[in-house]
């Protein structure tokens, strides 16, 4: 059986009751940090650690949090529980199995940066999980976990969660800050970066929940046993959500520098009913296409090897898998809808961009394009690419330009099969791949 | 009279509390949903009271109602059967599902019963990639996932709803 270390609730039954959390180890790690450590000491540790944030942009924790300024107070810890990738359902699973772990890393940040009230921010469609969530906090405080002056210290906590509304741009941590604000949630320019002008102009510190779930463990055992996983410069495990043509899929826990292969094949069961692995999208929605040939197959799961081997970053791990049954214009005209719906409207490229490669990839698959449509898509990726204030707009033309460039055929397949009628329904995955 | 607040001024305390005193704003998304709660759309009376309770300009009140897609300031069903298309859901026939609603449903995407008990949506992710194909059901203040799901089980759902639900002589549910 594997022994999970974020996953830890698929090993130990009822771990989201607070007694069986106490019973294994649970609230350990931060009743020693507060009683007998400095917070510099669980600064310096997850900064050893290695480890990096797992939202997305991996960059490294324990330098995010040495960033917030000593002299501009208070400091304000945020949880990014906003998860909307499309292909990515991991965090869900933490906040629903496994919340103590989660809230203890909450709290243990907390307390590194000194901070005495954190907020994590969920998704609105999270309503469930937020009211769960709640209760949880509530228990927490009645057992004396959180509060003022815990444990006979001088260090008080409090936690709040916070519902969104449906807006994938509030992933973007500025943008959640803003919506926590109670404002349109639209990301702001930076410098400055929310370590110091962060929640309400303060210095603020925003994790990703898996992030936060792996510091309790880090605290507890300390940074080297954290690279006894994963590789040198991406250390640890990670939760890989695997979904789209695949036998199995869901989440799976393993150590970074795992190759593909494994994930889709070994545990994923391989793709359904007889069809070929085409491609691979190894960050969701925001992912170039990448062709499933040995090169990329053979190629290990973490932050370094993505980049370098396969030109595109890991991202938040979420791998869809697409089978040689897809068109990959119908495809694109499925992620260019999401971005055009997600665009929140601040620059002009983007909110106008992914509204144009929606409405010519409605064209393209509905057999109305002219000759030139593909021609004119790729010129409106490359008016999007680097002009935009996030990354959203970079996002929404990754996968249209490795479509065009690796699988054109696709494209002219539907031009030469096009019929005229303009109003034409669109073509959709009517028939289940799976 | 402000309604919102005398309808729920303990939970609004409670909202208000977790936010620092001089931020009130931060309420904003909180009341919206809590104005939402019976009529499971927010109406111009309740932007203002909004606007009245967090002193925040009813223009900024409406523009966060109008940009958050869970906020709706149109009528709509009682319960909004919010289904993902996105990539990874339509891989796995969210689409075809999405259709047989709509025929079962006896209305288009974006409509409503003509009983006012139903409207069907087509959303975006759910995060609930790997149970495709799902809807979440958003009513009576609440928004619950179900997943794995075929039209035979939507359909049981839906019925299920229909059989428990009563509608008062102003068309609401009571």
């Amino acid at each position: 059986m594997t022994d999970y270390l974020l996953l830890r609730h698929r090993n130990i039954e009822h771990l989201d009751q607070l007694d069986v959390y106490l019973q294994n180890g649970g609230f350990s790690a931060f009743k020693s940090a507060i009683t007998n450590m400095q917070p510099s000491d669980i600064l310096k540790v997850v900064k050893e650690s290695g480890l990096r944030g797992r939202g997305g942009a991996g960059f490294p924790t324990g330098v995010k949090w040495g960033f917030l300024p000593n002299n501009l107070w208070p400091h304000y810890v945020v949880a990014n529980a906003d998860e909307s990738e499309p292909g990515t359902f991991k965090d869900r699973e933490i906040l629903e199995k496994n919340p103590f772990q989660f809230i203890e890393g909450l709290m243990l940040a907390s307390f590194a940066v000194q901070a005495k009230t954190a907020y994590v921010y969920l998704r609105g469609e999270f309503w469930q999980i937020a009211n769960i969530l709640q209760n949880k906090l509530a228990e927490l405080e009645q057992a004396g976990f959180l509060g003022d002056h815990l444990f006979g210290t001088e260090y008080s906590l409090n936690i709040y969660t916070h519902l969104g509304a449906g807006a994938y741009i509030c992933g973007e941590e500025t943008a959640l800050l803003e919506s926590l604000e109670g404002k349109l949630g639209q990301p702001r320019l930076r410098p400055p970066f929310p370590a110091v002008a962060g929640l309400y102009s303060r210095p603020t510190v925003i994790n990703n929940v898996e992030t936060l779930t792996n510091v309790p463990l880090i605290v507890q055992h300390g940074a080297q046993w954290f690279y006894g996983f994963g590789t040198e410069k991406s250390p640890g495990v990670k939760i890989f959500s695997l979904s789209g043509c695949i036998n199995n899929p869901g989440n799976y826990e393993l150590p970074l520098g795992t190759p593909f292969r494994e994930l889709i094949f070994g545990l994923g069961g391989g793709v359904p009913k007889g069809h070929k692995i085409k491609a691979i999208m190894p960050a969701g929605a925001s992912s170039s296409l990448v062709v499933a040939d040995k090169k990329a197959l053979d190629t290990p799961m973490d932050y370094e090897s993505c980049m370098q081997i396969l030109g595109t970053p890991l991202g938040s791990a979420s791998v869809i898998v697409i089978d040689d049954s897809i068109n990959m214009a119908n495809l694109v005209n499925k992620t260019t809808h999401f971005f055009k719906h997600e665009s929140c409207g601040k620059c002009t490229p983007c909110r106008e961009g992914t509204y144009w490669m929606a409405k010519i990839t409605d064209r393209i698959v509905r057999g109305a394009a002219t000759d030139d449509d593909v021609n004119l898509l790729q010129a409106v990726t490359s008016q999007i690419e680097g002009k935009c204030l996030c990354a959203l707009g970079e996002f929404s033309i990754m996968a249209v330009q490795s479509a065009i460039l690796k699988y054109r055929p696709d494209f002219d397949k539907l031009l030469a099969e096009r019929i005229s009628e303009l109003e034409t329904p669109a073509l959709k995955f009517e028939q289940p791949v799976v | 009279m402000n309604q919102l607040a005398e309808n729920y001024w303990e939970e609004i305390q409670e909202i208000l509390k977790r936010y620092p005193p001089d931020q009130k704003r931060s309420a904003v998304m909180p009341l919206l949903f809590l104005a939402q709660r019976k009529k499971n759309f927010v109406n111009d009376q309740s932007i203002r009271e909004i606007s009245d309770i967090l002193q925040v300009s009813p223009t900024d009140v409406a523009s966060i109602a109008g940009f958050y897609s869970l906020f709706h300031q149109e009528p709509g069903g009682h319960y909004r059967i919010q289904v993902c298309t996105d990539l990874p859901c339509a891989l796995r026939g969210a689409d075809g599902f999405l259709k047989a609603l709509s025929e079962y449903l006896s209305i288009e995407v974006g409509g409503t019963t003509s009983d006012g008990l139903f409207s069907l949506e087509e959303v975006k992710c759910l995060a609930a990639c790997d149970h495709a194909p799902m809807f979440q059901l958003q009513g009576k203040g609440t928004i619950r996932y179900h997943q794995e799901q075929t039209i035979e089980t939507a359909k049981t759902i839906i019925e299920g709803i229909r059989q428990s639900a009563s509608l008062n002589m102003e068309g609401e549910l009571s």
